[in-house]
């Protein structure tokens, strides 16, 4: 057990775990942070993706001692004030979901695609959520709706 | 929010007896027996009676917020979406006062379970049945009040009006401190669908917002207080028996507890990250039987291995022999299914919590009355003192109607004395749930020159008989599934073996067609007189392109139809073959019918994803087992269908508003992969009999697919 400061979601959390405990159990079990997902532990599906400094990252293959200092935004990080971000709000408009399990974690892989890239390309759009596994199917929906997060991003909503 | 879950929504936690005691205004309406309700929803199974109360299903509340009680779960199929809109509808209340209570043992009443498509069909009309019966009371209630007759009153909007005296009451006022007794019918008139104003239209997902934000709670993600974390050791094979085990390592680690019963070794630990490393401490030496079947002459064995005492029932009709021997064009093949696996993204997962002799689990299931009953014999209790509280899960597709995990976290708790959460890894969750059963398939067809078709003999090993019989007219028929021991555990699955007969059905309908030299549309539409199933193969025909596709070397357009449980549907696809004879589905039109249509939008949503969802098994899922192990139990080892695999989908919905709704959520899936093999054969003049048809690699046991994913 090793004591770590984390910055998650713009506050700063004090957490006492191994130093190599994967962040997605840190955040799960020590942070009642619950919306980040468990879905296979090899980082193969994402439902466990995280923004680490801004880039969508598989927490489940992240140990803690990794994290420290960085800035770690999980899905209840993103609504602010109750605005939901441009993404947010286009899952929500699209019906980008059917059990929702694995939205969180491509909510953040969509988040993250569209700070690097402001008007993806359909192509684009499959390769950079390709690693994101929904077993329901929604994903042509799915890009759909990251397609209109970048629409409503560009006309004035922050990412 | 509508339709929302009140636990989700942050409102106290209600216990229905209090609750019924406590405000007295529930509406009390004893339903006498009707036709209707006899046939779907009256009806006892093992000694479960359905209440005829109204007040079981629908309370009022002081404040005008109804609440609807089910034993069915959102599993991501969006029924609670449309299970509100119809009780809405009946009830004439705005959908944003419904809010779903769903799958709480303690408070909903008794339910099979949701599977089979037939919370639509069944769950929906007996909620309407409940909720007309209910806004009927209200009016004549009101009348009675006003002096007036009922006939001159009408509700809306959650009141009930007088128009002649221009004077209204909301519903809670109505109901408020008093009991409302009255038998009636159970067959009680229904809104028309023509005249819906809100079943019927594509209202957003309930809870919505919640999903987007995290705030949605799994049953993976309940935490009690004082709750420890379990975890099981799990035997090295299948049918392995407990031989020795030593865990003195693993109790020396601090805040660990290793609970031992027979072959049951469970751990549990204060911190969840030791959990997992306790398990790995514990030495334990299985034994398992020396030779277990697998992959390799799977299909043999399955003909070969009949399950005793499954008595197999043939559908038989004219002389298949006679008729055969007569016939012009003769085609005899078999098909194979693999095993495949829901791989739901959520584990099993649940929470068990022992207070004073009661035990409460928070899980994931399909069937939440079925786990209560699994914990009730696990640990001899009586039906009160078991609550199964079922959160709206990810998703399981079939492969959650049992309640693994619940029996394992209320073992360890029992032992330990607090809360514990057990969650399955992926690795278990491949392993140690169950499979959508292999199967193997033999069809004999014969047709004449002109494209009749004269003989159908059908034979089904292992995988089901959902959808076995032909919908295609043909005078001498034999048809028959044949149970046999599957050597790996087994279940349900989405569609059943629906996708399984019509995959081997449609792909040998087409392969008569080739024979007989007629186009495939054509030769199906002559031999078929169901007119819902001919509308859906025309509708997907049409808006496809069907009559100008011309198949090359390259791209190969197939198409097929299917129909189960109330749903038709027809699929055309169109294929790519790439260099090293790669196979890539690049645009799919999926027509679709079930009568009307509660939520147009849910409903697209569930078709386009039972497309994606089939892709999977169509081309490239298998489990790939052995000596009594599952050798791929990982995602890096089993491909399931990503963001590159899906084509381009059109859904046309054929709404037929005279017809009663069907379930919508699984025979999306059963053209699909005949459709694909179909386009594979019009590219390349190859007919790929084995599903999946495009795999990684060759699947041990089968001839080798020329093509791949």
């Amino acid at each position: 057990m090793g004591e770590y400061t984390l910055h998650v979601n713009g506050r700063e959390m004090h957490v006492s775990a191994p130093a190599d405990e994967p962040l997605l159990w840190v955040l799960r079990n020590r942070l009642d942070l619950t919306g980040t997902k468990y879905g296979c532990g090899e980082g193969q599906c994402g439902a466990c993706t995280v923004l680490l400094n801004g880039q969508a990252t598989r927490s489940c293959l992240t140990p803690l001692n990794a994290v420290a200092g960085a800035k770690v935004v999980t899905i209840e990080g993103l609504e602010q004030n109750s605005h939901l971000t441009p993404v947010q709000e286009a899952f929500l408009h699209e019906g980008a979901m059917q059990c929702g399990y694995c939205t969180p974690g491509m909510i953040l892989q969509a988040t993250s695609l569209l700070n690097e890239t402001h008007e993806p390309t359909d192509q684009q759009i499959v390769e950079g959520m390709n690693g994101n596994i929904c077993r329901c199917g929604t994903y042509p929906r799915i890009v759909a709706a990251v397609r209109m997060a970048s629409r409503l991003a560009a006309h004035g909503g922050t990412r | 929010m509508s339709g929302r879950d009140p636990v989700a929504a942050g409102l106290p936690p209600l216990d229905r007896r209090e609750f019924l005691k406590g405000l007295g205004a529930g509406l009390l309406v004893v339903l006498t027996p009707g036709a209707a309700w006899a046939q779907e929803s009256g009806r006892g199974f093992r000694g479960h009676e359905l209440p005829k109360d109204i007040s079981a299903w629908i309370a009022i509340d002081a404040d005008g917020r109804v609440r609807v009680f089910t034993g069915k779960v959102e599993v991501g199929q969006n029924i609670r979406t449309s299970l509100a809109q119809q009780v809405a509808e009946e009830l004439r209340v705005p959908f944003d006062s419904i809010a779903m209570v769903m799958g709480d043992t303690d408070l909903v009443p008794w339910d099979m379970g949701t599977f089979g498509s037939r919370t639509t069909p069944t769950m929906g009309p007996q909620l309407r049945t409940m909720a007309a019966a209910a806004r009927q009371m209200l009016i004549e209630k009101a009348a009675s009040n006003w002096k007036v007759p009922a006939t001159s009153l009408h509700a809306s909007g959650g009141k009930v009006a007088d128009p002649a005296h221009q004077r209204s009451i909301g519903y809670a006022e109505l109901t408020h401190g008093e009991k409302l007794v009255k038998v009636i019918s159970g067959d009680q008139p229904l809104t028309p669908a023509a005249d819906w104003k809100i079943a019927g239209t594509p209202v957003p997902k309930a809870n919505g917002r919640d999903f987007v934000t995290g705030k949605h709670k799994y049953p993976s993600d309940i935490v009690r207080p004082g709750m420890w974390f379990g975890a099981v050791v799990r035997a090295d094979a299948f049918n392995a028996k407990l031989v020795s085990a030593d865990s003195s390592a693993a109790e020396k680690m601090p805040g660990v507890k290793v609970v031992r019963d027979g072959d049951f070794i469970g751990v549990a630990a204060e911190d969840s990250s030791v959990v997992r490393a306790a398990v790995k401490a514990i030495e334990a030496k299985w034994d398992a039987p020396a030779h277990q079947q697998g992959n390799e002459g799977l299909f043999d064995y399955l003909k070969k291995t009949p399950e005793p005492g499954e008595e197999s029932h043939p559908h038989s009709r004219g002389s298949v022999e006679q008729a055969f021997a007569g016939a012009d064009v003769k085609l005899d093949e078999r098909y194979t299914v693999q095993y495949i696996a829901h791989a739901p993204l959520e584990p099993r997962a649940a929470v068990a919590e022992w207070q004073n002799g009661k035990l409460t689990v928070w899980t994931g299931t399909q069937r939440p009355f079925g786990v209560q009953e699994e914990l009730m014999q696990a640990f001899n209790l009586p039906a009160a003192q078991v609550r199964v509280i079922q959160l709206d899960m990810g998703s399981g597709y079939g492969g959650k109607h049992s309640g693994e995990a619940a029996v394992e976290a209320a073992r360890i708790a029992k032992a330990i004395g607090k809360p514990v959460k057990v969650e399955w890894t992926r690795a278990e969750e491949f392993t140690w749930a169950y499979l959508r059963p292999a199967g193997l398939i033999e069809i004999r067809a014969g047709a004449r020159k002109d494209g009749t078709l004269v003989a159908w003999e059908h034979h089904n090993y292992n995988s089901g008989p959902s959808a076995i019989e032909t919908p295609y007219e043909a005078p001498n028929q034999m048809i028959q599934y044949h149970p046999a021991q599957s050597p790996l555990r087994q279940g349900s699955y989405r569609a059943l073996a629906a996708t399984a007969n019509n995959f081997a059905r449609e792909s040998h309908m087409e392969a008569v067609a080739h024979a007989a030299g007629i186009d495939p549309l054509a030769f199906r539409l002559k031999n078929l007189t169901n007119e819902r199933l001919r509308a859906v193969l025309q509708a997907a025909a049409d808006k496809f392109g069907w009559t100008k596709a011309r198949s090359t070397a390259q791209r190969g357009y197939g198409i097929a139809c299917g129909t189960d449980k109330g749903g038709y549907t027809a699929a055309c696809a169109e294929v790519e073959i790439g260099s090293g004879k790669t196979v890539r589905v690049r645009r799919v039109v999926a027509a679709w019918e079930s009568g009307a249509i509660i939520n147009p939008d849910g409903l697209r949503n569930q078709q386009m994803g039972a497309i994606v969802q089939g892709l999977g098994g169509a081309l490239f899922e298998h489990i790939l087992f052995g000596d009594g192990r599952i050798r791929n139990p990982y995602f890096s080892a089993y491909r399931v269908p990503r963001f590159a695999d899906a084509p381009q989908i059109e859904i046309v919905i054929l709404d037929r508003k005279d017809l009663p709704p069907a379930g919508a959520g699984e025979i999306g899936l059963i053209a699909l992969a005949p459709a694909v093999g179909n386009a594979i054969f019009a590219a390349t003049g190859v007919r790929v009999r084995n599903m999946p048809m495009a795999p990684e690699a060759p699947v041990p046991g089968i001839d080798p697919s020329p093509f791949r994913s």
